[in-house]
């Protein structure tokens, strides 16, 4: 019954300081924030003024155009600002925690977790519905369709990821009773997906709810995409659900008790970390005190919330972002390399055989934020196949969203992908394309001609 | 190296946008990625980026293509002396070779390089590394002997028609030194066939020995020789071949030297092993056909030596898989590769009118590459189709 299920296409990039399976003091700061901006597809609005105070679970903004989609505070504190990029974006609101000011506690009872619309109302009041998001296009499930399946990896396979084992281990019940109630927002199959060998799989009661599968080979094997596309891919007029893994102890932590209460096991790791390790803190949480003690040196840093492909950069206000359990640090690369194309290379990181480096099979390596070359045409082909095990032709369909061709990239695929997905073909690039920009502004176009 | 950064620093405001030299920008930021990697670093999506670069990637062809290109240097040297029937001594021949080689590689350089910085400028781009590997490809694949002005000109032609109206590097349809070469045997063709241009010195006649042949075997087997002599009239064997100490384009007669050059490619991981085997596999499935069915002598000619004679190999290893101009797609790759290698046998066997067909299969190929990509993709999005009608049935 249970599939294996091999990703050949693909590949595991060995970075310095990946976090040793311990604790480190928990992290409770005085900041926190929210980010609009780690939600695709939202126009956000306020529902508050800086200065104002906010409960614990109480909305603090929601969507301009699916206003039954709030996002709540995750600690009680006073809004104390609201920080805005160009054409005034809102990027942060940022909460000064103060624990008097209390907590909002919603009363579950058997009822409101009998059915699918029961749920989705207690979801969409307590703020947890952002955690569903919905393929295609990558953003926050709409609440009002039903999807095909809801699909949950049960593994990281990203470079220097968290290990799940590691910090589901202690979440048995939560985790349980959060699957448990997503099950019933789909009349399909809820699936998950364990890297082989895996001991998560223990941790599942009632495994004849769900469809297990186990992967195996390298990254991007754990990603959404990847799996979905193995089991059962997407077609046009089909929609998926997901669920982060590593969310599910919030959900369940929420419907056992009533209080949202995002706190996260992450990972510190990378190689500008003095001891990469776990510590324990609340989603959108000030990391500033924490880094200070941790790194070698704060000069120079890129501070990534998420993994080296596709997290956001926060190297310089530094909260972790809403879905993240990792925390990866390493040196930023604005530095000129004499004759850098010619050298030997011992250092350098490529999936190409043409540094030294690659006379070391296992070495680890500390990469920088350099670019490592100038943008170009495309000349290099049969790279992003390489890493890509989805079976689309990437490279094709990228040139297909940079003509704008909509009937084009939906033949070919869109609907399967998202940003992430693509993630390795960005980093291998030889002309240094900016991949899932790319990849986003086609699935915004998609989302503009399919409304 | 500071010091160099210091002093690079120092002049660049000049090349910036309101500098006195602004009109050379695109020149000075050749200048400055040439000698110093920049310092950009990444600003969106993936944090980390692999190593390589097209500088680094077309680097590494240049020195794949450093084998043969030496080794045409010694065979210049060497044919000549052999035809003038002078003492075969290792430096003179190489001087020899040096002198007529080099300057065939500074003009199409110059010309080259000339047209892409001006392109690069008018276009406000950085320059595309490109030409660094067609640069060297076009000397390889001319006679030494081929006027500097003529050579000048095709490669002006190949730059500017073969690839930036169509947009630059990565946007050509036709691989620009083969566009060179064509350009140079339609245009020129008493300067790149006929007996006496392959061994350089015949043409102008300095020295030959009386009744000496410098027909190439491409030439003697296009007109039926089925036993390949040298220019005194003995045979030539397979080692000779094989080594390449026969006369021909500067770079393509040394299986050695460019199967050296496919090692480097293929370690690389650069150039396609999907193309370079599916072209040898066509050229030796076209070749044993041949064989079966032979009429005439040209088609009695061993497979293993078609494969070794003219531009096959040179082809198949540096010109068939250019990625820009070849198939794309993996399955494309396969079809693409043997199609090369199946049809430039059979031109050059069946139409001994163009014995060169390498060059007019490879080009022939680059026009229907996005054809090849086109079913193939066809078949993937056929698949996706096919799942989701079945699945609204279910």
């Amino acid at each position: 019954m249970d599939k294996t299920i091999r990703i050949r296409k693909g590949v595991d990039i060995d970075l310095k300081g990946k976090a040793k399976n311990q604790f480190m003091a928990d992290h409770n700061p005085e900041l926190f924030a929210l980010k609009p901006i780690d939600f695709f597809g939202l126009v956000p609005k306020l529902s508050w003024k800086e200065g104002e105070k906010v409960k614990q679970g109480e909305p603090v903004f929601f969507d301009k155009y699916r206003p039954d989609i709030v996002f709540v505070a995750p600690v009680a504190g006073l809004i104390s600002k609201v920080v805005r990029g160009d054409k005034r974006k809102m990027l942060e609101i940022i909460i000064e925690k103060s624990d008097e000011i209390g907590k909002i506690k919603h009363n579950i009872s058997k009822d409101d977790l009998k059915n699918a619309e029961a749920i989705k109302k207690l979801f969409l009041n307590a703020g947890i519905w952002p955690y569903i998001k919905q393929r295609p296009y990558g953003i926050i499930a709409n609440p009002e369709t039903k999807p095909r399946d809801i699909f949950i990896s049960m593994f990281d396979s990203a470079p220097l990821a968290p290990d799940f084992e590691f910090i589901l281990n202690a979440d048995k019940e939560e985790i349980n009773l959060a699957l448990k109630t997503i099950k019933l927002l789909t009349d399909g199959d809820v699936y998950l997906s364990f890297k082989k060998g895996s001991r998560l799989v223990d941790l599942i009661e009632n495994k004849e709810n769900y469809k297990i599968n186990y992967f195996h080979g390298p990254h991007p094997a754990g990603l959404h995409g990847v799996q979905i596309n193995k089991i059962k891919p997407i077609n046009k007029g089909e929609i998926v659900w997901t669920v982060n893994a590593t969310d599910l102890p919030i959900i369940g932590s929420f419907l056992k008790t009533g209080i949202y209460n995002p706190e996260r096991t992450v990972a510190l790791a990378g190689s500008e970390v003095k001891e990469p390790a776990y510590f324990k803190t609340t989603a959108g949480a000030d990391l500033t005190q924490l880094l200070k003690s941790k790194l070698n040196t704060d000069d120079n840093l890129r501070v990534i919330s998420g993994n080296v492909l596709t997290g956001s950069n926060i190297s310089h206000s530094r909260f972790l972002g809403f879905f993240d359990n990792l925390v990866t640090v390493i040196p930023e690369g604005n530095k000129h390399e004499l004759f850098g194309w010619a050298l030997p290379g011992f250092n350098k990181l490529s999936l190409t055989t043409t540094f030294m480096s690659k006379l070391f099979p296992r070495k680890k390596f500390a990469p920088d934020t350099n670019l490592h070359g100038g943008k170009r045409a495309y000349v290099v082909t049969g790279q992003y196949e390489a890493v890509c095990p989805i079976d689309v032709y990437p490279q094709l369909l990228i040139k297909a969203i940079l003509a704008e061709d909509i009937d084009k990239m939906e033949q070919m695929g869109i609907y399967e992908i998202i940003e992430e997905d693509f993630a390795l073909c960005e980093f291998a690039c030889t002309s240094k394309m900016d991949v899932q920009e790319i990849v986003r502004t086609g699935l915004n176009l998609m989302i503009k001609e399919m409304s | 190296m500071k010091f160099l950064r210091k002093r690079v620093d120092k002049i660049k405001p000049h090349f910036e946008e309101g500098g006195r030299f602004y009109f050379l920008h695109s020149v000075f930021d050749g200048f400055e990625t040439f000698l110093f990697v920049p310092d950009h670093v990444t600003k969106k999506g993936a944090h980390i980026r692999d190593a390589i670069d097209m500088k680094r990637t077309m680097i590494i062809v240049v020195l794949a293509l450093m084998p043969a290109l030496l080794f045409g240097i010694y065979n210049t040297g060497l044919q000549h002396f052999i035809a003038t029937g002078q003492p075969q001594e290792f430096w003179p021949m190489i001087s020899y070779g040096i002198i007529k080689v080099i300057p065939l590689i500074a003009v199409t350089y110059i010309v080259g390089l000339g047209i892409e910085f001006a392109f690069a400028q008018v276009r406000k781009h950085e320059i595309s590394e490109g030409f660094l590997v067609t640069g060297i490809l076009i000397p390889l694949i001319v006679p030494a002997d081929i006027p500097l002005w003529m050579l000048a000109i095709a490669t002006a032609f190949a730059v500017i028609i073969g690839k930036e109206v169509f947009g630059g590097s990565g946007m050509n349809i036709l691989n620009p030194a083969l566009t060179a070469r064509a350009f140079l045997f339609f245009a020129y063709p008493s300067w790149m066939s006929g007996d006496k241009i392959w061994v350089s010195g015949m043409m102008s006649g300095e020295g030959i020995i009386d009744g000496y042949s410098g027909a190439t075997l491409l030439a003697q087997s296009a007109t039926g020789a089925s036993n390949f002599i040298n220019g005194f009239g003995e045979k030539v064997s397979h080692l000779e071949m094989f080594i390449g100490t026969i006369p021909g384009s500067v770079g393509e007669t040394s299986i050695i030297a460019i199967l050296l050059g496919a090692l480097i490619l293929l370690v690389a991981g650069l150039g396609s092993w999907r193309i370079m085997f599916s072209t040898l596999a066509g050229g030796i499935v076209m070749g044993l056909l041949l064989n079966v069915f032979a009429v005439n002598s040209a088609m009695e000619i061993a497979w293993f030596e078609q494969l070794m004679l003219g531009g096959f190999a040179f082809g198949m290893v540096f010109m068939a898989t250019d990625p820009v101009t070849g198939a794309q797609t993996n399955k494309g790759k396969y079809i693409y590769g043997f199609l090369i290698g199946f049809l430039a046998i059979l031109i050059r066997v069946l139409n001994p009118a163009y014995p060169e067909g390498m060059m007019l299969a490879i080009l022939l190929m680059n026009v229907f590459a996005p054809l090849i990509d086109h079913l193939v993709v066809q078949q993937n999005i056929k698949k996706r189709l096919k799942r989701s009608v079945s699945s609204v049935k279910s």
